[in-house]
Protein backbone atom coordinates (compact mmCIF):
# COMPACT_ATOMS: atom_id res chain seq x y z
CA UNK A 1 0.00 0.00 0.00
CA UNK A 2 1.80 2.84 -0.81
CA UNK A 3 -0.80 5.59 0.55
CA UNK A 4 -0.21 6.06 4.31
CA UNK A 5 -2.34 8.71 6.60
CA UNK A 6 -0.30 8.44 9.86
CA UNK A 7 -2.12 9.70 12.93
CA UNK A 8 1.05 11.47 14.49
CA UNK A 9 3.97 13.15 13.53
CA UNK A 10 6.13 10.74 14.59
CA UNK A 11 4.34 7.96 12.10
CA UNK A 12 4.54 10.61 9.53
CA UNK A 13 8.28 10.29 9.58
CA UNK A 14 8.06 6.74 10.03
CA UNK A 15 5.61 6.51 7.08
CA UNK A 16 8.40 8.98 4.83
CA UNK A 17 11.58 6.78 6.17
CA UNK A 18 9.48 3.58 4.61
CA UNK A 19 8.59 5.49 1.06
CA UNK A 20 11.56 8.03 0.90
CA UNK A 21 9.90 9.02 -2.60
CA UNK A 22 6.14 9.94 -1.05
CA UNK A 23 4.67 13.48 -1.34
CA UNK A 24 3.25 14.98 1.68
CA UNK A 25 -0.81 15.90 0.97
CA UNK A 26 -2.33 18.30 3.56
CA UNK A 27 -5.40 19.72 1.81
CA UNK A 28 -4.21 19.18 -1.63
CA UNK A 29 -5.16 22.52 -3.67
CA UNK A 30 -1.85 23.11 -5.08
CA UNK A 31 -0.67 19.28 -5.00
CA UNK A 32 -3.65 18.35 -6.95
CA UNK A 33 -3.07 20.81 -9.91
CA UNK A 34 -0.41 19.53 -10.98
CA UNK A 35 -1.22 15.92 -10.76
CA UNK A 36 -4.09 16.88 -12.73
CA UNK A 37 -2.15 18.59 -15.30
CA UNK A 38 0.78 15.48 -15.44
CA UNK A 39 3.38 17.76 -13.77
CA UNK A 40 3.69 15.64 -10.74
CA UNK A 41 3.38 12.07 -10.77
CA UNK A 42 3.34 10.91 -7.52
CA UNK A 43 4.57 7.24 -6.02
CA UNK A 44 3.65 7.42 -2.97
CA UNK A 45 1.46 9.64 -0.50
CA UNK A 46 1.64 10.42 2.89
CA UNK A 47 -1.31 12.19 3.82
CA UNK A 48 -1.98 14.41 6.81
CA UNK A 49 -5.12 14.85 7.45
CA UNK A 50 -5.52 12.29 10.60
CA UNK A 51 -2.10 14.31 12.56
CA UNK A 52 -5.04 15.91 15.23
CA UNK A 53 -1.49 17.83 16.41
CA UNK A 54 -1.33 19.61 13.24
CA UNK A 55 -5.15 20.47 13.42
CA UNK A 56 -4.17 22.53 16.88
CA UNK A 57 -3.80 26.42 17.59
CA UNK A 58 -3.63 28.34 20.63
CA UNK A 59 -4.04 31.93 21.26
CA UNK A 60 -2.05 33.16 24.88
CA UNK A 61 0.09 35.85 26.37
CA UNK A 62 3.21 34.52 24.53
CA UNK A 63 2.02 34.55 21.20
CA UNK A 64 -0.11 32.74 18.72
CA UNK A 65 0.67 28.68 17.50
CA UNK A 66 -0.74 27.55 14.90
CA UNK A 67 -0.94 24.06 13.95
CA UNK A 68 0.85 23.73 9.81
CA UNK A 69 -2.99 21.91 9.13
CA UNK A 70 -5.35 24.88 10.13
CA UNK A 71 -7.15 25.45 7.15
CA UNK A 72 -7.85 29.15 5.60
CA UNK A 73 -11.26 28.94 6.83
CA UNK A 74 -10.46 28.02 10.47
CA UNK A 75 -7.77 31.26 9.94
CA UNK A 76 -11.30 32.94 10.02
CA UNK A 77 -12.37 31.95 13.45
CA UNK A 78 -13.12 34.16 15.70
CA UNK A 79 -10.51 33.75 18.18
CA UNK A 80 -7.69 33.78 15.39
CA UNK A 81 -9.40 36.84 13.53
CA UNK A 82 -9.45 38.74 16.73
CA UNK A 83 -5.58 37.59 17.60
CA UNK A 84 -4.10 38.15 13.99
CA UNK A 85 -6.57 39.66 12.09
CA UNK A 86 -4.61 40.49 8.96
CA UNK A 87 -4.25 36.51 9.14
CA UNK A 88 -7.81 36.22 8.49
CA UNK A 89 -8.08 38.85 6.13
CA UNK A 90 -5.20 37.10 3.83
CA UNK A 91 -7.09 33.67 4.62
CA UNK A 92 -10.25 35.59 3.17
CA UNK A 93 -8.75 36.23 -0.21
CA UNK A 94 -7.50 33.10 -0.72
CA UNK A 95 -9.73 31.21 -3.79
CA UNK A 96 -12.96 30.12 -2.91
CA UNK A 97 -15.23 29.02 -0.03
CA UNK A 98 -14.00 25.19 -1.34
CA UNK A 99 -10.14 25.96 -1.67
CA UNK A 100 -10.77 27.85 1.97
CA UNK A 101 -11.76 24.78 3.36
CA UNK A 102 -9.27 22.48 2.12
CA UNK A 103 -5.92 24.11 1.73
CA UNK A 104 -3.66 24.80 5.00
CA UNK A 105 -1.46 27.11 6.21
CA UNK A 106 1.14 24.69 6.22
CA UNK A 107 0.60 24.03 2.87
CA UNK A 108 0.94 28.03 1.99
CA UNK A 109 3.96 27.49 3.77
CA UNK A 110 5.20 24.83 2.17
CA UNK A 111 4.53 25.86 -1.63
CA UNK A 112 6.46 29.27 -0.64
CA UNK A 113 4.45 30.59 -3.85
CA UNK A 114 5.71 34.32 -4.24
CA UNK A 115 1.81 34.93 -4.57
CA UNK A 116 0.92 32.97 -1.46
CA UNK A 117 -1.59 35.37 0.10
CA UNK A 118 -0.51 34.28 4.14
CA UNK A 119 3.29 34.73 3.32
CA UNK A 120 3.65 38.58 3.72
CA UNK A 121 1.75 38.35 6.84
CA UNK A 122 3.91 36.04 8.27
CA UNK A 123 7.11 37.90 7.46
CA UNK A 124 5.05 41.39 8.76
CA UNK A 125 4.62 39.32 11.62
CA UNK A 126 7.75 38.07 12.23
CA UNK A 127 6.68 34.79 12.68
CA UNK A 128 8.33 30.76 13.44
CA UNK A 129 8.40 27.99 11.95
CA UNK A 130 8.40 25.11 13.63
CA UNK A 131 9.54 22.24 11.65
CA UNK A 132 10.59 18.51 12.82
CA UNK A 133 12.22 15.76 11.02
CA UNK A 134 14.21 12.69 11.98
CA UNK A 135 17.20 14.19 12.96
CA UNK A 136 14.80 16.25 15.30
CA UNK A 137 12.83 19.05 16.00
CA UNK A 138 14.19 22.82 14.98
CA UNK A 139 12.42 26.53 14.50
CA UNK A 140 13.63 28.84 11.52
CA UNK A 141 12.47 32.51 11.58
CA UNK A 142 10.01 32.93 8.36
CA UNK A 143 12.38 35.34 6.69
CA UNK A 144 14.86 32.43 6.30
CA UNK A 145 12.34 29.77 5.46
CA UNK A 146 11.88 30.97 2.21
CA UNK A 147 14.99 30.93 -0.47
CA UNK A 148 12.97 31.32 -3.78
CA UNK A 149 10.00 30.85 -5.94
CA UNK A 150 8.29 27.83 -4.50
CA UNK A 151 11.89 26.99 -2.68
CA UNK A 152 12.60 26.37 0.93
CA UNK A 153 15.23 26.02 3.55
CA UNK A 154 13.60 22.51 4.69
CA UNK A 155 15.92 19.79 4.91
CA UNK A 156 14.50 16.41 2.97
CA UNK A 157 12.09 14.79 5.39
CA UNK A 158 10.97 17.66 7.29
CA UNK A 159 8.09 18.11 7.67
CA UNK A 160 6.13 22.04 8.99
CA UNK A 161 4.38 20.89 12.28
CA UNK A 162 3.29 24.70 13.29
CA UNK A 163 3.89 28.45 12.67
CA UNK A 164 4.24 30.82 15.83
CA UNK A 165 3.30 34.85 15.66
CA UNK A 166 4.40 36.83 18.98
CA UNK A 167 2.37 38.69 20.87
CA UNK A 168 1.40 41.99 18.74
CA UNK A 169 -0.99 44.86 20.30
CA UNK A 170 -2.10 47.39 17.32
CA UNK A 171 -3.49 47.84 13.95
CA UNK A 172 -2.86 44.77 11.21
CA UNK A 173 -3.93 45.64 7.54
CA UNK A 174 -3.95 42.97 4.19
CA UNK A 175 -4.18 44.32 0.73
CA UNK A 176 -4.25 42.37 -2.26
CA UNK A 177 -4.94 43.40 -5.73
CA UNK A 178 -5.85 41.06 -8.46
CA UNK A 179 -8.08 40.77 -11.52
CA UNK A 180 -10.78 39.99 -9.30
CA UNK A 181 -11.74 40.37 -5.60
CA UNK A 182 -12.52 36.29 -5.26
CA UNK A 183 -10.55 33.19 -6.68
CA UNK A 184 -7.40 34.81 -8.03
CA UNK A 185 -3.80 34.81 -7.27
CA UNK A 186 -2.46 38.31 -6.10
CA UNK A 187 -0.92 40.34 -8.27
CA UNK A 188 0.37 42.46 -5.89
CA UNK A 189 0.01 42.23 -1.91
CA UNK A 190 0.51 44.21 1.34
CA UNK A 191 0.35 43.32 4.87
CA UNK A 192 1.14 45.87 7.54
CA UNK A 193 1.32 45.38 11.03
CA UNK A 194 1.73 47.84 13.65
CA UNK A 195 2.84 47.01 17.30
CA UNK A 196 1.32 49.98 19.89
CA UNK A 197 3.18 48.41 22.94
CA UNK A 198 6.70 48.24 20.66
CA UNK A 199 6.06 51.36 18.80
CA UNK A 200 7.25 49.32 15.45
CA UNK A 201 5.87 49.05 11.99
CA UNK A 202 6.24 46.24 9.77
CA UNK A 203 5.03 45.50 6.57
CA UNK A 204 5.44 42.45 4.15
CA UNK A 205 5.28 42.53 0.37
CA UNK A 206 3.46 39.80 -1.62
CA UNK A 207 4.19 38.87 -5.74
CA UNK A 208 6.58 42.05 -5.76
CA UNK A 209 10.25 39.60 -5.24
CA UNK A 210 11.05 35.71 -5.50
CA UNK A 211 10.07 35.74 -2.11
CA UNK A 212 7.68 37.54 0.45
CA UNK A 213 9.28 40.84 0.99
CA UNK A 214 10.13 42.93 4.54
CA UNK A 215 10.31 46.86 3.20
CA UNK A 216 12.86 47.98 6.44
CA UNK A 217 13.44 51.12 5.17
CA UNK A 218 10.12 51.96 4.60
CA UNK A 219 9.39 50.32 8.58
CA UNK A 220 12.04 52.79 10.34
CA UNK A 221 10.99 56.17 8.38
CA UNK A 222 6.88 55.07 9.55
CA UNK A 223 8.25 54.74 13.29
CA UNK A 224 10.10 58.01 13.31
CA UNK A 225 7.40 59.47 11.66
CA UNK A 226 4.25 58.30 13.30
CA UNK A 227 2.89 60.25 16.34
CA UNK A 228 2.33 57.59 18.74
CA UNK A 229 0.41 59.21 21.04
CA UNK A 230 -2.27 60.57 17.93
CA UNK A 231 -1.73 58.25 14.88
CA UNK A 232 -4.93 59.71 13.68
CA UNK A 233 -3.40 62.89 13.32
CA UNK A 234 -0.28 62.00 12.09
CA UNK A 235 -1.42 60.21 8.62
CA UNK A 236 -0.36 63.00 6.65
CA UNK A 237 0.70 63.16 3.34
CA UNK A 238 4.50 63.49 4.19
CA UNK A 239 4.03 59.60 6.13
CA UNK A 240 2.15 58.20 4.01
CA UNK A 241 3.60 59.26 0.80
CA UNK A 242 7.07 58.76 2.42
CA UNK A 243 5.94 55.24 3.70
CA UNK A 244 4.58 54.58 0.40
CA UNK A 245 7.55 55.42 -1.60
CA UNK A 246 9.69 53.23 0.34
CA UNK A 247 8.08 50.91 0.10
CA UNK A 248 7.77 50.99 -3.81
CA UNK A 249 11.72 51.54 -3.79
CA UNK A 250 11.77 48.16 -1.62
CA UNK A 251 9.77 46.11 -4.38
CA UNK A 252 11.78 43.81 -6.84
CA UNK A 253 8.64 43.23 -9.33
CA UNK A 254 9.41 41.19 -12.29
CA UNK A 255 7.20 40.95 -15.66
CA UNK A 256 5.24 37.59 -15.89
CA UNK A 257 2.00 36.15 -17.17
CA UNK A 258 -0.11 37.57 -14.53
CA UNK A 259 1.27 41.47 -14.67
CA UNK A 260 4.45 43.46 -15.39
CA UNK A 261 6.74 45.27 -12.89
CA UNK A 262 5.81 48.82 -13.96
CA UNK A 263 2.16 47.90 -12.74
CA UNK A 264 3.19 46.17 -9.77
CA UNK A 265 6.12 48.73 -8.22
CA UNK A 266 2.93 50.93 -9.14
CA UNK A 267 0.24 48.86 -7.36
CA UNK A 268 2.28 47.58 -4.23
CA UNK A 269 2.46 51.98 -3.46
CA UNK A 270 -0.65 52.63 -3.69
CA UNK A 271 -1.68 49.45 -1.31
CA UNK A 272 1.24 50.56 1.00
CA UNK A 273 0.23 54.18 1.43
CA UNK A 274 -3.70 52.87 1.66
CA UNK A 275 -2.65 50.34 4.33
CA UNK A 276 -1.08 53.08 6.83
CA UNK A 277 -3.72 55.56 5.97
CA UNK A 278 -6.19 52.30 7.63
CA UNK A 279 -4.14 51.18 10.20
CA UNK A 280 -3.72 55.01 11.67
CA UNK A 281 -7.44 55.60 11.08
CA UNK A 282 -7.95 52.95 14.20
CA UNK A 283 -6.41 55.57 16.69
CA UNK B 1 4.26 4.02 -12.29
CA UNK B 2 3.30 3.06 -8.79
CA UNK B 3 1.42 -0.40 -8.01
CA UNK B 4 -1.98 -0.02 -8.66
CA UNK B 5 -4.45 0.47 -5.31
CA UNK B 6 -7.45 -0.85 -4.07
CA UNK B 7 -9.28 0.86 -1.52
CA UNK B 8 -12.78 1.79 -0.20
CA UNK B 9 -14.99 5.00 -0.05
CA UNK B 10 -18.17 5.92 1.13
CA UNK B 11 -20.32 8.30 -0.46
CA UNK B 12 -23.76 9.23 -0.55
CA UNK B 13 -24.06 6.49 2.68
CA UNK B 14 -23.00 3.34 0.96
CA UNK B 15 -19.87 1.82 0.57
CA UNK B 16 -18.00 1.33 -2.61
CA UNK B 17 -15.05 -0.91 -3.40
CA UNK B 18 -11.73 1.10 -5.57
CA UNK B 19 -10.19 -1.25 -7.67
CA UNK B 20 -6.86 -1.15 -9.31
CA UNK B 21 -6.69 2.55 -8.93
CA UNK B 22 -3.66 4.98 -9.88
CA UNK B 23 -2.18 6.41 -6.61
CA UNK B 24 -3.33 10.34 -8.14
CA UNK B 25 -6.55 9.95 -9.59
CA UNK B 26 -8.76 12.81 -8.13
CA UNK B 27 -11.86 11.95 -5.95
CA UNK B 28 -13.73 13.81 -9.25
CA UNK B 29 -12.65 10.95 -11.43
CA UNK B 30 -13.04 8.51 -9.24
CA UNK B 31 -17.09 9.60 -8.56
CA UNK B 32 -17.44 9.76 -12.03
CA UNK B 33 -15.50 7.14 -13.99
CA UNK B 34 -15.66 4.54 -11.83
CA UNK B 35 -18.49 4.90 -10.10
CA UNK B 36 -20.91 6.25 -12.33
CA UNK B 37 -22.05 9.07 -10.03
CA UNK B 38 -21.61 11.87 -12.90
CA UNK B 39 -23.67 14.73 -10.80
CA UNK B 40 -20.17 16.41 -9.78
CA UNK B 41 -18.92 17.92 -13.38
CA UNK B 42 -15.39 17.71 -14.68
CA UNK B 43 -14.40 21.27 -15.73
CA UNK B 44 -11.17 23.31 -15.11
CA UNK B 45 -9.38 20.37 -13.03
CA UNK B 46 -7.59 23.16 -10.91
CA UNK B 47 -10.59 24.31 -8.23
CA UNK B 48 -11.40 27.61 -10.52
CA UNK B 49 -14.79 26.41 -11.64
CA UNK B 50 -16.49 24.91 -8.46
CA UNK B 51 -18.55 22.39 -10.47
CA UNK B 52 -17.05 19.26 -9.16
CA UNK B 53 -17.96 20.43 -5.22
CA UNK B 54 -18.83 17.95 -2.79
CA UNK B 55 -18.83 17.50 0.71
CA UNK B 56 -16.09 15.73 2.12
CA UNK B 57 -16.98 15.07 6.12
CA UNK B 58 -19.16 17.87 5.98
CA UNK B 59 -17.01 20.38 4.18
CA UNK B 60 -17.57 21.48 1.15
CA UNK B 61 -14.79 20.73 -1.22
CA UNK B 62 -14.00 20.59 -4.97
CA UNK B 63 -13.54 17.09 -5.55
CA UNK B 64 -10.98 17.65 -8.69
CA UNK B 65 -8.38 18.69 -6.02
CA UNK B 66 -9.24 15.91 -3.93
CA UNK B 67 -6.97 12.64 -3.44
CA UNK B 68 -9.49 9.89 -3.83
CA UNK B 69 -6.72 7.96 -2.24
CA UNK B 70 -6.93 9.66 0.70
CA UNK B 71 -10.94 10.04 1.18
CA UNK B 72 -10.92 6.05 2.49
CA UNK B 73 -12.76 6.70 6.34
CA UNK B 74 -14.71 10.16 5.87
CA UNK B 75 -18.13 10.67 4.46
CA UNK B 76 -18.84 12.07 0.86
CA UNK B 77 -21.86 13.50 0.01
CA UNK B 78 -22.24 14.35 -4.01
CA UNK B 79 -25.59 15.93 -5.24
CA UNK B 80 -27.11 12.72 -6.09
CA UNK B 81 -26.85 11.93 -2.33
CA UNK B 82 -29.01 15.44 -1.92
CA UNK B 83 -31.94 14.63 -1.73
CA UNK B 84 -35.07 16.26 0.44
CA UNK B 85 -36.10 13.68 3.58
CA UNK B 86 -33.95 10.79 2.05
CA UNK B 87 -36.49 10.55 -0.82
CA UNK B 88 -35.74 11.69 -4.69
CA UNK B 89 -37.88 14.54 -4.07
CA UNK B 90 -35.94 18.11 -4.77
CA UNK B 91 -34.40 19.68 -2.02
CA UNK B 92 -35.59 23.18 -1.41
CA UNK B 93 -32.89 24.64 -3.15
CA UNK B 94 -33.36 22.82 -6.30
CA UNK B 95 -36.75 23.43 -6.40
CA UNK B 96 -35.99 27.46 -5.82
CA UNK B 97 -33.32 27.21 -9.07
CA UNK B 98 -36.33 25.38 -11.22
CA UNK B 99 -38.82 28.39 -10.15
CA UNK B 100 -36.59 31.10 -10.26
CA UNK B 101 -34.99 29.72 -13.75
CA UNK B 102 -31.99 29.85 -12.30
CA UNK B 103 -30.73 27.09 -14.65
CA UNK B 104 -29.96 27.43 -18.23
CA UNK B 105 -27.56 24.77 -19.19
CA UNK B 106 -27.19 23.10 -16.24
CA UNK B 107 -23.57 22.45 -16.14
CA UNK B 108 -22.64 24.33 -13.18
CA UNK B 109 -26.45 23.62 -11.74
CA UNK B 110 -24.94 20.66 -8.87
CA UNK B 111 -21.80 22.74 -7.82
CA UNK B 112 -23.67 25.90 -7.04
CA UNK B 113 -27.12 23.93 -5.55
CA UNK B 114 -24.22 21.97 -3.34
CA UNK B 115 -22.69 25.66 -2.80
CA UNK B 116 -26.00 26.90 -1.38
CA UNK B 117 -26.55 24.37 0.62
CA UNK B 118 -23.66 24.52 2.24
CA UNK B 119 -24.30 28.65 2.51
CA UNK B 120 -27.73 28.14 3.93
CA UNK B 121 -26.64 25.99 6.75
CA UNK B 122 -24.01 27.82 8.06
CA UNK B 123 -25.93 31.35 7.28
CA UNK B 124 -30.13 30.97 7.36
CA UNK B 125 -30.49 34.55 5.93
CA UNK B 126 -27.72 35.70 4.46
CA UNK B 127 -27.06 39.48 2.72
CA UNK B 128 -26.33 39.32 -0.85
CA UNK B 129 -23.06 40.48 -0.40
CA UNK B 130 -22.65 37.24 2.03
CA UNK B 131 -24.26 35.40 -1.06
CA UNK B 132 -21.76 36.84 -3.41
CA UNK B 133 -18.50 36.05 -1.54
CA UNK B 134 -20.28 32.60 -0.46
CA UNK B 135 -20.42 31.50 -4.72
CA UNK B 136 -17.09 33.11 -5.87
CA UNK B 137 -15.79 30.04 -6.63
CA UNK B 138 -18.77 28.47 -8.63
CA UNK B 139 -18.68 30.39 -12.12
CA UNK B 140 -21.64 29.96 -14.59
CA UNK B 141 -20.99 31.29 -18.13
CA UNK B 142 -24.79 31.30 -18.96
CA UNK B 143 -27.03 33.46 -16.39
CA UNK B 144 -24.92 36.56 -15.74
CA UNK B 145 -26.09 35.23 -11.87
CA UNK B 146 -28.82 37.27 -11.25
CA UNK B 147 -31.46 33.82 -11.18
CA UNK B 148 -29.26 32.31 -9.06
CA UNK B 149 -29.07 35.04 -6.59
CA UNK B 150 -32.66 35.03 -6.71
CA UNK B 151 -33.00 31.35 -6.51
CA UNK B 152 -30.63 31.75 -3.36
CA UNK B 153 -33.14 34.45 -2.14
CA UNK B 154 -35.91 32.44 -2.05
CA UNK B 155 -34.56 29.28 -0.56
CA UNK B 156 -33.31 31.36 2.32
CA UNK B 157 -36.82 32.97 2.98
CA UNK B 158 -38.24 29.88 2.54
CA UNK B 159 -36.66 28.53 5.13
CA UNK B 160 -36.61 31.10 6.94
CA UNK B 161 -40.67 31.35 6.35
CA UNK B 162 -40.86 27.47 7.51
CA UNK B 163 -38.78 28.13 10.77
CA UNK B 164 -41.15 30.76 11.55
CA UNK B 165 -44.06 28.62 11.03
CA UNK B 166 -42.54 25.65 13.56
CA UNK B 167 -41.89 28.26 16.52
CA UNK B 168 -45.51 29.12 16.22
Amino acid sequence: MSVAAPASIPGVLDAWTDRPDATLVAGGTDIMVDVNFARRRPSSVIALHNVGELRERSVGDVGVTIGAGVTYTELQDRELATAVPALAQAARTVGSPQIRNAGTIGGNIGTASPAGDTLPVLVALDAVVDVQGVGGTREVPIDELFTGPKRTALAAHEVITAVRVPPCRGPQEFLKVGTRNAMIIATVSVALVLDRDARTVRVGLGAVGPVALRAVEAERFAEATIDWDDPVRSADATLLTGFADRVADAARPIDDHRSTAGYRRHAVQILARRALQRACSHG
Amino acid sequence: MADPLSYRIRVNGQSHDVCDAWIGESLLFVLRERLGLSGAKNACEQGECGSCSVFVDGQLVCSCLVLAATVPGAEVVTIEGLTAGGGTALTDVQQAFLDEGAVQCGFCTPGLVMTVHDLLERDTLPSELAVREALAGNLCRCTGYGRILAAVARAASGRAGTNRDSAR
